[in-house]
């Protein structure tokens, strides 16, 4: 019985930090609307820079008032992130946000290494809670009693803060409508700022207290972020007692799961976010989400299909592309295959993203399951290559029409967030059924064909493949189906009123999408002669969304571009440096700034320009005048 | 669309600018390096370090049969799939004789895939995996870290000899971890039949949830723990289990943890007498490593890791099959490594014919605190070449050229 | 008027709201060709009520048949494929399209075409397309991005849309408001007109009594959930129940009415 106990507030203690990040991150989404991928950062800062603090100043003080202090220190560079990088962008369309705070994460996890060293830190025990209370002869560190009542409290303040201050009603008003709150006059940027950094303390926070459990290292942003994320969806978003309740549930149905299925912690938080979404759509104690706000003060132009001269431009280019191995040595065409087939990748999301309004975060899901489609009927059923091409993504297609089906009945961020919980409980089972599918190493040798064999020979059916989807897709974009589909994102009340099966379209939409990220999948697998579960993590989800964003998302060519210019630079990058996040980093920061509404969307808009030839003085991005052919 | 042409033309000149570097003067031989520099830096540079060293003694004793050596480092961001790039990238582009090194098992495999396909010499340098010399060997692959199979077979050499009978394993839940438990339940069985396995815990690699892993497996109360786990969740179980007396009175049998890499981290919280493998520096008196830990100090004002040595041998060794072979022909080259022998920091080790595994080994012994810091002692050095299955059960294993 | 067919009757329509009555026993039925209006102060469960017809909520009692099937409950795509045309409070277009793209969408999904994703919309009812938004006064306007229009067009753009369908009911949600005097004038005018033209039902709520008094043929009133009142605007025009509601709220209908109507 005592263990049961223990085991309890074992579970507690491990809450507690969930809780403190996750509400953070929660209290900014609420807000601003922003997907704060760099809340894993800032929550590595905080224990970075605690651990500085604390190893300089010794003693009880010195421990406590390191840990504050860091907190503050971080939320200082949090509010500097706000006013130099974020304010610029919240009218860009929503996501983009997403791809400035991608692009910090990346940099933060190179300069932590510049300035602290590549090797795992160990910090102080917290004086005065160094050994553990015996309970029935078992031991509780204290360390953790502490977690277990600084988490309510937390919870407590910020219930205070939100309740009994002005400050808080306004936060609480902004989360229930922002443009209602801008409409009593409250200085809205300083809300978003303070709002920002006090999420980001806590996230600091939470970092800090890990000093004397963990080891700081410059992994430490990845590993929490997920499972943040995932507490705030389940708890429901911008629900602060959601985010307590989610993080309690969570770390006890691990406590005790592990007694029972010891490989559970991989996979639990999804599976338990899967449930929630599928029972609850808008989370434990979430509110059923606004619909998307139009980006204010935006004119959209609308979509034409290319005209006669410039289908001649896109054939030119097709050729000139196709003629690369005549100039380029095998590396060059190598490389060129791969970025085709991540071409094929990123525009079966950026159908999904730019004509559904539906931003998967788990796409590399279906990618994976068309390479590891391949690899089966490769290795176990022995089939020719030509085969495996045409039935492999059938894994993928099947895999979007099981978890697509569930995943269209929610919208928005937990459309999103159910998508990842679903690609995470494939990559899981990929990577722990070593039996069948080689666990994370892989199945290996599934070369292609002789027909296919040599790079250029690769290269060319990677290339016809990929026209042939980009082809296909525009059709879809510009059919009636396309048009469906569009209209559900723009007006799902006015869909429904002409008589669309809104989540019908959407479904088969879902399908469609998945089954083409499955040919890229497949080629991938042949491309390079096997399969990982990398391909189905949360990276290549990461980078789908952000070729698709770097290229606009409000374009209709966006996904191409996007995924040449990314990927491209990638592996130019990695190849150069050992510093290419840093690097990649700053440039996807940079285009943020520069080019809110991506690459192609730039593009647009300077041709928008020359052609009404009217020069405005109004810098760039604040002009209204976007679209995209 | 039409924006893309430009693109598409810079991308074109990139790569372009790129090959015309490649046709270098034939003066020097290229070694293609693959590592994880980005997401393992805490390994990847005292490694990185290492080979360095290497190949500044190399060249200042006259290179290879007379050319410079030189070696094309790329970081392959902890994929498979950009590793295979990287490979690509170093064999169609940079025309190297060979491919060495990564860190990772799955990389290790994806690279020696790579290698038997494109048919080049790949030497890995630290994947511990055993299916990447047995099941999934290929004779363009050689290995010389010690496999996971050797230095489990070291370590229960050591825990049989323990009195204890009821053991519980914590491993990381990957396939590293999973053949690491595979193998010593195996082994440690054969020899003792007696023993019971009365718990398992699998934590996600890189995110222990430390506290319920530990009460769960003091409430199976074993006599006896194996470890796999290292790095950050090292340290967490290890703090955990400090904290709520775990390790109280309970014999400790741990993969890797004496490596400096692991050990360090740890400060003044590294548990005693556990019983590890690993790199006690400090404590090797041989006449080779005594030279080596000279050159790599005096070059780096730093103590080697365990890396320093895998880098220093990968590139020793690589280049002593490169001056036999007298050729970079893949097939010559294969030649000259298959019963290699080359001298190494711990001793001279042999590339075996059989299964192209080097005899490298590691040192097992136990942590203890010394000045606030986790050291090995008792130390004895375990030669790869006796923890390795009979000739039959390789051959069995491993799949037929 | 009585030989016309019933395209809607409603009986005992009921909902709530946590204990509070939103919509309370309301009946009430609607001929082909014939234009009512729902009127009712703020809060009256106008909205409640259309948003019951049109399949947005589902009621806790009653029964609605529209074109002589029962409809109670179901969603509003299946009441649309009824023949029953709808435009909103605030409209509700498809921003990102142009104008003439909107009406081809709606005419797509009545063709069912829906799923066709291997032509171009542009060999779908294109000319069917013009000559709807020809029909109010939006001819010119086809090209043009919706999400430029100004409000009064996309008023009349919603209507367009609503016509697509070839509806034999149309359910105008407050279809003036947010609208300059003399727009909501034209808009009923030409929505009068086609409704007379074609033979359509239009059920619609309105503030503006100018409007609802100009071209209503029979007037529902809406009180607290209750229809209070029904008749012909002459009717309507000398129920004192009406006029007290009316007269709290400061509207002297009549005198404005006949100015109002004067061309």
């Amino acid at each position: 019985m005592a263990f049961f106990v223990v085991q309890f507030l074992t579970g507690l203690a491990s809450a507690a930090s969930l809780f403190l990040v996750a509400s953070g991150l929660s209290i900014i989404f609420g807000v601003t609307r922003i997907v704060n991928f760099a809340h894993g950062a800032f929550y590595m800062l905080g224990a970075y820079v605690a651990y500085t603090l604390t190893e300089r100043f010794a003693g009880a003080f010195g421990f406590w008032g390191g840990i504050v202090a860091a907190a503050i220190v971080v939320a200082v560079i949090g509010a500097v992130v706000e006013i130099v990088l974020l304010r610029r962008i919240y009218h860009a369309p929503e996501l983009f946000q997403l791809l400035a705070t991608f692009g910090l994460t990346l940099m933060v996890e190179d300069l932590v290494v510049l300035t602290w060293g590549p090797n795992d830190l160990l910090g102080r025990r917290a004086p005065g809670f160094k050994g553990a209370v015996d309970f029935f002869g078992q031991s509780v560190p204290s360390y953790d009693l502490f977690l277990i009542v600084f988490g309510p409290v937390v919870l407590g303040i910020l219930w205070l803060l939100f309740q009994r201050t002005r400050w808080g009603v306004l936060v609480r008003a902004a989360t229930q409508d922002r443009d209602m709150v801008a409409a009593l006059g409250v200085n809205q940027k300083w809300l978003f700022t303070s709002v920002f950094a006090v999420g980001v303390f806590l996230a600091a926070l939470g970092g800090a207290l890990q000093i004397p459990r963990d080891a700081v290292n410059h992994a430490m942003d990845l590993r929490v972020i997920v499972d943040v994320f995932v507490v705030v969806v389940i708890g429901g978003l911008g629900s602060i007692l959601g985010a307590f309740v989610a993080a309690v549930l969570v770390s006890e149905l691990n406590a005790f799961g592990i007694l029972i299925f010891p490989k559970i912690s991989i996979i639990l938080v999804f599976l338990v976010m899967a449930v929630v979404l599928i029972v609850r759509p808008w989370g434990l104690f979430g509110k059923r989400e606004a619909p998307a706000r139009r980006t204010p003060g935006l004119t959209v132009n609308p979509w034409r299909p290319l005209t006669g001269s410039e289908r001649l431009a896109a054939c030119a280019l097709l050729l000139c592309a196709a003629a690369l191995p005549l100039v380029g040595g095998n590396y060059a065409v190598s490389v060129g295959s791969e970025i085709a087939i991540f071409v094929i990748f990123a525009i079966s999301l950026h159908v999904l993203m730019a004509v559904g309004g539906l931003a998967s975060f788990g796409h590399a899901a279906y990618f994976g399951l068309g390479a590891y489609g391949v690899a089966f009927l490769a290795k176990m059923a022995g089939l020719p290559m030509i085969a495996c091409l045409l039935l492999g993504p059938l894994l993928g297609c099947v895999g979007a029409a099981v978890f697509g089906f569930f995943a269209v009945q929610l919208s928005g961020v937990y459309f999103a967030m159910l998508t990842l919980a679903f690609a995470q409980i494939v990559w899981s089972v990929a990577f722990q059924w070593v039996e069948v599918t080689g666990g994370d190493n892989g199945i290996l040798s599934v070369w292609p064909e002789r027909w296919a064999a040599s790079p250029s020979h690769f290269y060319w059916l990677t290339l016809a493949i990929a026209a042939l989807a980009a082809v296909g897709l525009r059709i879809l974009v510009f059919s009636p189906f396309g048009f469906a589909l569009r209209a559900m994102r723009d007006s799902p009340l006015r869909s429904e009123a002409i008589g669309i099966n809104g989540k019908r379209i959407q479904w088969t939409a879902f399908v469609i999408s998945g089954t083409v990220a499955g040919v890229a999948g497949a080629l991938f697998a042949y491309l390079k002669g096997s399969v990982f579960p990398d391909s189905l993590g949360i990276p290549l989800s990461v980078d789908a969304l952000v070729m698709v964003l770097l290229g606009g998302v409000e374009t209709v060519s966006g996904g191409i571009i996007g995924a040449i210019v990314y990927k491209a630079l990638n592996i130019w990058l990695v190849s150069q440096t050992d510093l290419s996040k840093l690097v990649l980093g700053a440039f996807i920061v940079l285009i943020v700034v520069a080019f809110p509404k991506g690459v192609v969307g730039m593009l647009e808009m300077i041709r928008h320009r020359h052609r009404d030839g009217t020069p405005k003085a109004t810098s760039l991005i604040a002009s209204r005048i976007e679209t995209a052919e | 669309m039409r924006r893309s042409r430009f693109i598409l033309s810079a991308g074109l000149a990139v790569i372009l600018a790129g090959m015309a570097n490649t046709a270098m003067a034939q003066s020097e031989i290229k070694i293609g390096e693959i590592n994880s520099y980005s997401l393992l830096p805490a390994f990847t540079e005292p490694y990185r370090k290492g080979w360095q060293l290497a190949v500044e003694e190399i060249n200042a004793a006259g290179g290879i049969n007379g050319k410079k050596l030189v070696v094309i480092s790329k970081d392959d961001s902890g994929k498979p799939a950009d590793a295979q790039t990287a490979a690509n990238e170093l064999v169609s582009s940079e025309n190297v004789a060979m491919l060495a090194g990564t860190f990772l098992s799955n990389i290790g495999l994806a690279v020696s895939d790579f290698a038997n396909q494109k048919k080049v010499f790949f030497l890995a340098a630290e994947p511990l995996t055993d299916a990447i010399t047995w099941s999934k060997g290929n004779r363009y692959t050689f290995r010389l870290r010690p496999s996971n199979y050797m230095q489990a077979a070291m370590l229960v050499e050591a825990a049989a000899k323990l009195p204890a009978k009821r053991w519980a394993t914590i491993a990381p839940n990957y396939e590293y971890g999973q053949s690491a438990v595979a193998v010593f339940k195996k082994l440690m069985s054969e020899k003792r039949p007696d023993i019971q396995w009365v718990d398992e815990q699998w934590p996600p690699q890189g995110k222990i949830d430390a506290g319920p892993v530990v009460q769960a497996v003091a409430a199976a109360n074993p006599e006896a723990i194996l470890n796999v786990t290292f790095g950050a969740d090292l340290v967490k179980l290890v703090r955990e289990g400090n904290t709520r007396g775990l390790f109280k009175n309970r014999a400790v049998v741990s993969f890797l943890t004496g490596e400096p890499e692991y050990l360090d981290p740890l400060k003044d919280e590294t548990p005693e007498g556990w019983i590890v493998t690993g790199y006690p520096w400090y404590d090797i008196k041989t006449p080779e490593h005594a030279a080596f830990l000279k050159a790599y100090q005096t070059k780096y004002n730093d103590y080697p890791r365990l890396g320093s040595i895998v880098g220093y041998e990968t590139i020793k060794a690589a280049a002593a099959i490169l001056t036999k072979a007298g050729s970079t022909d893949p097939e010559k080259l294969i030649a000259a490594a298959e019963g290699l022998k080359v001298s190494s920091p711990f001793g001279e080790i042999t590339f075996r014919k059989i299964d192209h595994q080097s005899t490298l080994g590691a040192f097992v012994g136990k942590t203890a605190l010394k000045d606030g810091k986790g050291v090995m002692v008792d130390s004895v050095y375990r030669n790869g070449a006796d923890y390795l299955p009979s000739d039959a059960e390789v051959e069995k294993m491993r799949p037929k050229d | 008027m009585s030989t016309a067919p019933t395209l809607l009757s409603v009986e005992g329509l009921t909902k709530s709201y946590g204990g509070v009555h939103a919509v309370r026993g309301v009946s009430f039925s609607l001929q082909a060709g014939e234009i009512l209006a729902l009127i009712g102060p703020n809060g009256a469960g106008k909205s409640t009520c259309f948003d019951m017809l049109n399949g947005q909520i589902t009621p806790d009692s009653g029964r609605i048949r529209l074109l002589g099937e029962d409809t109670t409950g179901q969603p509003p795509r299946t009441i649309w494929r009824l023949g029953v045309g709808r435009t909103f409070q605030i409209t509700a277009t498809f921003p990102t399209m142009t104008v003439r793209e909107n009406v081809q969408v709606a005419l797509v999904s009545h063709g069912r075409h829906l799923f066709n994703v291997w032509t171009t919309i542009r060999n779908f009812a294109g000319a069917e397309a013009g000559g709807l938004l020809e029909l109010v006064g939006m001819g010119g306007y086809a090209d043009r991005p919706c999400g430029e229009l100004a409000y009064g067009d996309l008023k009349r753009l919603e209507l367009a849309i609503a016509l697509a369908n070839k509806p034999r009911l149309l359910l105008m949600d407050e279809p003036t408001a947010g609208m300059a005097p003399r727009e909501r004038i034209e808009l009923m005018r030409l929505t009068a007109r086609i409704a007379r033209e074609q033979s359509i039902g239009v059920l619609f709520t309105e503030h503006d009594m100018d409007v609802v008094f100009e071209h209503a043929d029979r007037i529902l009133v809406l009180n607290r959930g209750t229809l209070i009142a029904q008749g012909s605007p002459a009717e309507v025009r000398r129920n004192s129940e009406v006029r007290a509601i009316y007269l709290g709220e400061g509207l002297v209908y009549d005198a404005r009415h006949r100015e109002g109507a004067a061309p």
